[in-house]
């Protein structure tokens, strides 16, 4: 059986990582598994300085899902690259950096950090967070912007690969796809979370401090899948495919529509073992549908009419 | 590893015992009073635990839906049973309420840091459904008679274990139905913590309002009192970043791994 992928630049001895935001900075689930199992381990979204994030409550449980606002709290680039990465298993396993700025320039600056450092497998730019008012999703949202942070990410980050993690909040995935691929970007992964919001009738007030925060989970997996498919589709650069994946059937759904590999995020708090029952899961899955490496069934889907345009 | 390594100045010395991921069947369910109180028996883990260290719990039944695993504190653990106190508030409690005897839990734990329970004299502040990670440790404590406890509740006294923790404990109880009672509760409380601070330690566990009182007491008397907090969590092992607290030195740490056993003068409620 061959779980192997290879992402131009990136090869990954099993096509599933860790979605950031959802395994903190790894370590945190090192207790319940060998974190050298997994595909890659993607880290919890750094900016240059440590962040505190949104006030509480920041999290809300809706029917198959949730919504978050925690806002990036996170420890900062350096104090990652200083107390957590040394623990990391990076040699053996690919471990990639989650990256939000605020502007184009701090981008650059981040990326630069991270362009020599041994330790750091790829970069994973985060156009698309919906939970803080200042950058995220406004660069997510518009080709031009999008484009204008992967060029600049791209000529400061040396030889690493770089991801571009999309936004589902826009019109069209796929214009927004075309714009990152054509500025250089290695690579895509889609989708983050998607704009919600929870209230309370009782109290009348929402769930969520922030009011509004993202939704993940197994809710959101069809719209995941659609738009994967349709930016698979659409770009010659691989594609890493994410949102609501909870079973090693549903890593071959996003594989049969074009990705590469996949993240598992929201799953991870269903159990903090999940991650690794999931990939030792995979080849019983992959046996199932009749496969023994995880080429055959990519792009397979077979639909009866040409790819439909629009749905 | 370091997995307590980074974040606030709050208590690292309590370093727990390492959780795991484990299958425990139902052994069967007692109701207190009526069918919002249940005592949940599990099959006892392997591991131990420190009073107010708490289990993630999540019916395999559930499949994707209610998607997150539940948090209680362990009310007690024999040679026989692990027992959990539920009180029904939600859809998840109350699908756990429900669990069939046979039927399998995923059980994550021991998660966070529990009490410090030193030798000398304890005074225990418990509000509702806070009496829980008591119990355990007050059947379990090798001297009762120095243990004292204030239970303050606002629903009928059946509903809680109060009478099961041993006979020769200081004991009190006190329910509040109106605005007053609750006034002279917390009254009550500033009492007996002013009293008991030179003597020895006090842990409380309740209702946010209540430990809020309790640490404005604990404050103004420089007393020695570790409070457990509840709060709302998804994944429980420090990666949600949901259940944070807000330390004294304005950090957010996650209650799951810091707490939910905390100094009450080195967090702001």
């Amino acid at each position: 059986m061959d779980l192997s992928v290879d992402l131009g630049g990136l090869c990954l001895k099993n096509p599933v990582m860790s979605a950031s935001g959802t395994f903190g900075y790894g370590l945190e689930f090192s207790s319940f598994g060998d974190l050298k199992e997994l595909g890659a381990i993607v880290v919890k979204g750094l900016s240059l300085k440590p962040k505190k994030g949104n006030p509480v409550p920041r999290i809300a449980e809706t029917p198959c899902g949730m919504l978050n606002a925690i806002g990036l709290q996170n420890i900062g680039i350096e104090n990652f690259l200083k107390d957590k990465l040394p623990f990391l298993p990076w040699k053996e396993t690919p471990v990639v950096v989650n990256l939000y700025a605020q502007s184009v320039p701090e981008f650059g600056v981040l990326a630069g950090i991270l362009s020599d450092e041994p330790g750091i497998a790829a970069l994973e730019v985060n156009i698309s967070c919906p939970n803080v008012r200042e950058g995220g999703v406004q660069f997510g949202q518009n080709a031009k912007a999008a484009a204008a942070v992967v060029s600049e990410a791209k000529r400061k980050c040396g030889v690493k690969p770089l991801i571009i993690k999309l936004s589902p909040n826009v019109t069209d995935i796929r214009s927004i796809a075309l714009a990152v691929q054509g500025a250089g970007a290695d690579m895509i992964s889609l989708i983050n979370t998607l704009g919600g919001m929870a209230v309370d009738v009782y109290t009348r007030k929402p769930r969520l401090a922030n009011v509004f925060g993202g939704l993940s989970g197994p809710a959101i997996k069809p719209v995941a899948l659609k738009m994967v498919y349709e930016v698979c589709s659409e770009v010659d650069i691989p594609v890493i495919g994410l949102g609501g994946i909870s079973s090693a059937e549903d890593v071959l759904e996003f594989i049969l529509v074009g990705a590469h590999a996949v993240q598992v995020g929201t799953a991870n708090f269903l159990r903090p073992d999940f991650i690794f029952d999931l990939i030792r899961e995979l080849p019983q899955a992959m046996s199932r549908t009749g496969i023994a490496s995880l080429e055959e069934l990519r792009g397979g889907l077979e639909t009866v009419e040409p790819s439909p345009v629009c749905a | 590893m370091n997995r307590f390594k980074d974040g606030g100045q709050v208590d690292k010395n309590t370093l727990s015992n390492k959780p795991e991921c484990s299958s425990l069947k139902v052994l069967g369910t007692a109701y207190a009073g009526s069918g919002d109180f249940v005592h949940l028996y599990l099959e006892p883990p392997l591991w131990e635990f420190s009073p107010g260290q708490f289990v993630m719990l999540r019916p395999e039944s559930w499949g994707l839906d209610p998607l997150w695993p539940r948090p209680f504190s362990i009310c007690e653990k024999t040679a026989e049973y692990m027992r959990i106190f539920i009180q029904v508030v939600g859809r998840g409690t109350r699908l756990l309420s429900l669990c069939d005897p046979g039927s399998t839990i995923n059980v994550t734990g021991p998660l966070g840091r529990g009490f410090r329970v030193p030798e000398g004299p304890l005074l225990i502040l418990a509000g509702g459904m806070g009496i829980a990670p008591f119990l355990g440790l007050c059947k379990n404590h090798p001297y009762p008679q120095k243990i004292s406890m204030l239970f303050g509740h606002r629903l009928a006294l059946k509903h809680y274990p109060f009478e099961e923790s041993p006979g020769e404990m200081h004991k009190e109880s006190m329910h509040q139905v109106s605005e007053d009672d609750l006034k002279t509760f917390a009254q009550v409380l500033g009492e007996r913590i002013r009293d008991f601070a030179p003597k020895g330690e006090i842990l409380a566990c309740g209702p946010m309002p209540f430990l809020k009182v309790v640490q404005k007491y604990a404050l103004a008397c420089k007393a020695s009192v570790q409070i457990s907090v509840e709060t709302r969590m998804a994944c429980g092992v420090g990666a949600c970043l949901g259940c944070v607290v807000k330390t004294n030195e304005e950090e957010m740490v996650q209650s799951c791994l810091y707490g939910p056993v905390f100094a009450a003068d080195k967090i702001v409620l």
